[in-house]
């Protein structure tokens, strides 16, 4: 097994004149999370669907667990697990009928699926609900089946296209605590997501994508240190032009997104000094995160 | 180019099974409602027609007309069972349902499910076409032992027909477009293809026309052998079938790459 668990070498893809992804080159180490990060249509899921054989790229170089991919994905796909941005379950199916067919996809016999059932439901949490049919399921537990079923055939990489993307914070919790489980047992994950907080949370090195474009890649933490690297006063309410003129020898650098300034400040105090005693604002201070990078880089706000 | 169709096609010999068991799976649990909904149409044909026009027309080559109907009706509701299976079946499995997704993010290929896809449809097919002629040796109008001849031709039919079927899928945008495949090729051929009448009742030219069409070929294959008569070219029928049932497959994976794997 090498080491590097996905290779994409100046990989571009239009569809007429929208290019969709422009010379993109990353590696994927094996045992390591590696988030795509962007806001819609950046080209996410399109590179998830090209690791996955089902897009060709126009040009470029692609290999996936020792396979070059398009040509042989099919033998790449045989050691992947995919959880896919929209659920497709089996909806008349019941839970352990969805693992079935779904281990047949990979030629296992009914006799090993059943020997890997009950260990899949512990994981997912859903021990209890073996004969349920999948339609009477929550949306978390849906997902949580979509997971368990993504590692039926045991998998080294796993895909997962927005994993949490339409789930309540309690749901996400759980799904976020079970991928760092799979981390811990050795799994490669790529991970495309829009949350800020899932990729700071899960990812070991993430690529921050711009239409199709990488403008940053690296740790997190690295990431907000190199881009930002001090703390955040988010500043509701009042003019912006005259307030960062009122603060701007205390900053850094200052960004004004809606109605909501980000003044990011070595000294913190300095600021908050000025601002004393002005009516209607709205203050908070916090450390620098992966939405500030965002910010940062693209001189706009991550849609949510 | 042709290395992205090369990996497309069916992987092996076996991995549409998986897909076929799938649908089996679906199927079972809606078994006998789907089952008279197949039966329905051709068994109101067959005794519509065959009681109610048969007073009429009298014997056809020495046969009674309902008798002569009877073949006619098994390549028919063989042709109905796989092009609505795969226009209506399968086009949710594609698109609404998303199982194609699914399974395309498995060890299988876009060839692999298409395969499974159309020996499901012709399952459907050899259920309905079987059905029919069951019902006919049991009212005295074929021999019971010309349902097992009759099976592989069945068969054949549904793969043929399912097979068409599914480049219409890879074109059609939506549900709404299946109308015209349905009112503009599946229905004339019934008449043009000697189902219900004898092609020879038709000016030379349509005659030429039906030679060419494949439901022709599956009514020349059922019918002689339900009334046990000695039946002609079984090699041309066998062979036209074939053509029409593997190059549309081939077409259809092509078609579907590029518009599901772009």
């Amino acid at each position: 097994m090498s080491t590097v668990a996905i290779d994409l070498t100046c990989v571009r893809k239009s569809y007429g004149d929208k290019i969709v992804v422009d010379g993109l080159s990353f590696a994927v180490a094996s045992g390591e999370c590696f988030g795509l990060l962007g806001p819609n249509g950046a080209g996410k899921s399109t590179i998830a669907r090209m690791v996955l054989g089902m897009v060709a790229p126009d040009t470029g170089k692609m290999t996936v667990l020792g396979e070059p991919v398009p040509a042989r994905a099919r033998l790449a796909r045989a050691r992947i697990g995919v959880v896919p941005q929209f659920d497709n379950l089996e909806l008349e199916f019941t839970v352990r009928e969805n693992l079935l067919v779904f281990g047949r996809y990979f030629n296992m016999t009914a006799r090993e699926v059943e020997a890997v059932v009950p260990a899949l439901l512990e994981f997912a949490r859903l021990e209890g609900k073996a004969d349920a049919r999948v339609a009477e399921l929550s949306g978390g537990m849906k997902r949580r089946l979509t997971l368990a079923r993504a590692l039926i055939n045991d998998p080294h990489l796993l895909v997962m296209d927005e994993p949490t993307t339409g789930l309540d914070p309690h749901a996400r919790h759980l799904i976020w605590e079970r991928l760092r489980l799979l981390l811990a047992r050795g799994k490669t994950i790529l991970l495309t997501t829009h949350f800020m907080e899932e990729a700071e949370r899960l990812c070991d090195r993430l690529c921050v994508l711009e239409a199709g474009r990488k403008i940053a890649e690296g740790e997190p933490r690295a990431l907000i240190d190199e881009q930002i690297g001090c703390q955040v006063i988010e500043i509701y309410g009042g003019n912006p032009n005259e307030l960062s003129s009122l603060i701007r020898p205390y900053a850094r650098h200052i960004e004004v997104s809606g109605e909501t300034l980000f003044c990011y400040a070595p000294d913190p105090e300095q600021v908050l000094v000025q601002l004393r005693g002005r009516a209607g604002l709205r203050l908070l201070q916090r450390p620098a995160n992966l939405e500030d990078v965002f910010l940062r880089l693209t001189g706009r706000e991550m849609e949510r | 180019m042709r290395e992205g169709y090369a990996a497309v096609m069916p992987a092996n010999a076996y991995n549409w099974v998986a897909v076929w068991r799938r649908n089996f799976l679906a199927w079972r649990k809606v078994a006998l409602a789907s089952v008279l909904g197949n039966l329905a149409d051709p068994m109101t044909n067959l005794f519509g027609l065959g009681f109610g026009l048969g007073v009429i027309v009298g014997l056809i080559d020495g046969t009674s007309y309902i008798a002569f109907l009877a073949g006619g009706m098994v390549a028919t509701s063989a042709m109905t069972a796989a092009t609505f299976e795969t226009m209506y079946a399968a086009f949710a499995r594609m698109r609404a349902q998303r199982t194609w997704e699914a399974i395309l993010c498995t060890q299988l290929t876009l060839g692999d499910v298409v395969l499974g896809e159309l020996a499901w449809a012709a399952t459907k097919a050899v259920l309905a076409g079987t059905a029919i002629a069951v019902i006919a040796a049991s009212l005295g109008y074929a021999a019971w032992a010309s349902i097992v001849y009759s099976i592989p031709a069945i068969a054949i039919t549904g793969f043929v027909f399912a097979s068409l079927a599914m480049v219409v899928v890879s074109l059609a945008p939506s549900y709404d477009y299946f109308v015209f495949y349905q009112t503009l090729v599946v229905t004339p051929m019934v008449f043009l293809c000697g189902a219900v009448f004898p092609v020879s009742q038709m000016p030379s030219a349509f005659q030429r026309v039906a030679g060419l069409l494949p439901l022709a070929h599956s009514v020349d294959l059922i019918r002689p052998v339900m009334l046990g008569l000695p039946a002609g070219g079984i090699g041309l029928h066998i062979g036209a079938l074939c053509m029409y049932a593997v190059l549309p497959f081939f077409l259809s994976i092509a078609l579907l790459r590029r518009r599901l794997m772009r």
